[in-house]
């Protein structure tokens, strides 16, 4: 492979441009005018004036492969992914079959390294068919090839508190950690929306706020009491954030993650009663949108993940109670989180280096990912123009769904340029294979 | 007027002239042995409904055999709705076979606005006789014509609407359209039963029904299903009879000119005693028959809307 040489780049939008030296997957010199310096046979990239970030990592995507590969393949997810300055994403066990077993997410990793844009990591699942009713083999998923590090049962509630008390107790031998999505059962029967003024009004069956917090609470008081690590999925909640500030005052090791359609929409939403922004957990109020903000900047959140979650067009376009919740992320997500954290002032690039990159990758124990753009690092690398915008279309987005909230909508920041490993994943914001 | 799917919103001008409309064809149709008119003839309306219903489905056929429109009746049992066909494909397949008008019943809460939606292109209107728990405008329509008749207006009487406002699409219909015409609206019900935010509407709220009876001119009983009976939202049918029941004693405390409503069908013993409901207080019946001159009156604003009225 050819060594690059990157132009005029500046790392985290911080100082004056400088080259960086890409050769065998490694950074291997940064400065100004290395290009000059490098033997011929080094590509140059001209790639002046973006701002460069370590490729992201996203905890939380649904690649729907295997079961529901009409609405997204790993081969698309991926696409999607890199274009959205992904180099590593975790795929959520609610597939069917359900990645409760070795065989599944073996599949998922190889699936995924065969695609080669972005490395696939399986989520396993914590109970056998996220029944939540007896443990799924964690020891053997985790010493699987696929090596998996994060296990939830997304999209259920592991609800019952004796078996969320044993994952977390089992996990600690491991060295994984449970991702919770924290939502207690009996309190959200047949919710459709956020409870609150708008969905009350609509009449559309709501989804109180305390059932989210409700189980953040027990759960980090359970995983304080185990010893073990927690991470809680999509906060959506201001009270979730109280929650978490507290816990981890207290010395819990609890992170938790933040999606871009919590930070940029709330339940006025619900007005259209078009499903595609039905999600869960729903929109909220434009309270939480700011408190979620504040959280993420504070870091009380640790790290933005996307819950991605590709749906066909005749699970969204239909009434509202009979359309499947979730929405696409990963090529918004970026643009979202410049919208809402760095433009108004809450996050600068190196907090969006944290918050997109670091954090998620030291939550799911990835050593090569989440990095500094420094000699000797990997090359997982994301170019970013900060000043150009682009019109979100559901239809031009890499997934084979369509179903973003965003249509339509003028969002800043546009990803030019991926490296996995020192290639090219993306140039000029097209797919590169 | 192109569709009729909410009362929120809805300005007080329209609702005014479908009141007066509907006035003017009960007027029209008083005594007449043969109950016709050719307003709509030539123009086909679909009745869809996906929950079981008596009284809105006839009320809203027999509306437009009044006005002389082709009413066809299609219910989710006998139709390509129970092959698994979608909403949308149903709506538009009724759109193309020539439907001028769709009348919509459904259990999802905002089907009559995705309805709309999908038919903007073929200029099908859509009327929503009940979605979900959100709205049940001809039912507050009929309700607020039948309060006009009984009390003269509506502004500034004062309405107690009773029972489980949470699940109840007639609530919010009524709350939005009654406040709007000047009427002071009260909610009456155990606090299990009242929607988060219900604060917010424009309304009062209460939990003592005995206290808002005697300064009420009409009170409004809601039907309590039988789910929510075993739902734990209240502790038993007969707690429940006992708080929020209108009983004979209850209405011996409303003023002697005040109405009983119920937009049926009732539960009697429990929600209203079978003989406040059959007594000289109670308008259920003419409630019923004003329905049918309402729904004349919005199929006659939906459709034949630029031309003058009857």
């Amino acid at each position: 492979m050819k060594p690059l040489v990157l132009k005029g780049i500046r790392p985290y939008g911080e100082g004056e441009p400088v080259d960086v030296l890409v050769r065998d997957g490694v950074i291997e010199a940064v400065g100004s005018e290395i290009g000059s310096t490098v033997e011929g046979d080094a590509e140059a990239v001209d790639v002046r004036g973006m701002i460069a970030l370590p490729g992201f990592v996203d905890l939380h995507t649904h690649l729907r492969e295997p079961g529901r590969e009409d609405t997204e393949t790993i081969e698309t997810g991926s696409v999607a992914a890199a274009l959205g300055g992904y180099t590593a994403v975790f795929a959520m066990a609610n597939t069917d079959p359900v990645a409760d077993n070795a065989v599944i997410v073996e599949h998922v990793w190889r699936r995924g390294q065969e695609v080669g844009l972005v490395d696939v990591h399986p989520v396993g699942a914590v109970t056998v068919g996220l029944e939540g009713k007896r443990l799924a083999e964690l020891g053997t998923m985790a010493r699987s090839a696929a090596n998996v590090r994060v296990f939830s049962d997304d999209g259920h509630c592991v609800d019952d508190p004796l078996i969320m008390r044993r994952a977390l107790e089992y996990s600690t031998a491991l060295d994984v950690v449970i991702a919770q999505h924290a939502e207690e059962p009996r309190l959200t029967v047949g919710a459709q929306a956020h409870e609150g003024e708008q969905a009350a009004r609509l009449g559309l069956a709501g989804w109180p706020a305390v059932a989210e917090e409700s189980i953040v609470a027990r759960d980090c008081l359970l995983a304080a009491a185990a010893g073990a690590r927690l991470h809680v999925c999509h906060v959506s909640t201001s009270g979730t954030a109280d929650i978490l500030r507290w816990a981890k005052a207290r010395g819990t090791d609890v992170s938790a993650e933040v999606c871009p359609h919590h930070l940029l929409l709330d339940d006025a939403r619900l007005a259209t009663f078009d499903p595609v922004n039905k999600v869960n957990p729903p929109l909220r109020e434009s309270d939480d949108v700011a408190a979620l903000r504040q959280a993420l900047a504070d870091g009380t959140v640790d790290c933005v993940a996307t819950d991605h979650a590709p749906h066909a067009p005749q699970d969204k376009d239909c009434e509202w109670s009979a359309a499947r919740p979730g929405m696409l992320g990963l090529q918004t997500a970026l643009s979202i989180v410049v919208e809402t954290m760095v433009r108004p002032g809450l996050l600068d690039w190196r907090g969006v280096a944290r918050v997109m990159s670091e954090r998620p990758a030291e939550i799911a124990g990835l050593p090569d990912q989440g990095r500094p753009i420094a000699v000797g690092e990997p090359a997982n690398l994301v170019l970013v123009d900060p000043d150009t915008t682009w019109t979100v279309r559901g239809a031009e987005l890499a997934s084979l769904a369509d179903n973003t909230p965003y249509e339509g909508m003028e969002l800043p920041a546009v990803i030019d340029t991926v490296l996995l490993r020192g290639e090219i994943t993306v140039r000029e914001g097209k797919v590169n294979r | 007027m192109k569709h009729l799917l909410a009362t929120e919103g809805l300005d007080v001008g329209t609702a005014t002239t479908i009141l007066d409309t509907a006035e003017r064809l009960k007027a029209t149709l008083l005594g007449r042995e043969v109950k016709k008119l050719p307003t709509l003839r030539g123009r086909t309306v679909i009745t869809m409904f996906y929950e079981n219903s008596t009284r809105t489905r006839v009320s809203f056929e027999i509306a437009g055999k009044w006005m002389s429109a082709d009413v066809v009746n299609v219910s989710s049992g006998g139709s390509s709705v129970g092959k698994g066909e979608s909403l949308r494909d149903t709506a538009l397949t009724l759109a193309a076979a020539g439907a001028d008008c769709v009348i919509v019943r459904h259990p999802a809460s905002g089907a009559a606005h995705r309805l709309a939606g999908w038919l903007a292109e073929a200029g099908t209107s859509v009327v929503n006789a009940g979605d979900g728990t959100h709205e049940h405008p001809t039912q507050a329509l009929l309700d607020a014509a039948t309060l006009r008749e009984r009390l003269s207006t509506v502004d500034g009487r004062k309405v107690v609407i009773v029972g489980d406002v949470l699940h109840s699409r007639v609530a919010r219909s009524n709350v939005h359209l009654l406040s709007a015409l000047g009427a002071e609206v009260v909610l009456v019900a155990p606090p299990t039963l009242l929607p988060a935010g219900v604060r917010s509407w424009p309304a009062t709220v209460s939990h003592d029904l005995d206290a808002e009876l005697p300064t009420a001119d009409a009170v409004m009983m809601l039907r309590v299903q039988a789910e929510r009976m075993h739902g734990g939202f209240f502790p038993s049918a007969r707690e429940y009879s006992i708080h929020y029941g209108l009983n004979e004693k209850r209405l011996g405390l409303l003023p002697e000119h005040a109405a009983v409503l119920h937009p049926g069908p009732m539960l009697r013993g429990m929600e209203i005693a079978s003989r406040v409901a059959d007594s000289p207080s109670s308008v259920i019946t003419e409630q019923v028959r004003n329905g049918v001159h309402v729904r004349m009156a919005v199929l006659y604003h939906l459709l034949a809307g630029e031309e003058e009225a009857a």
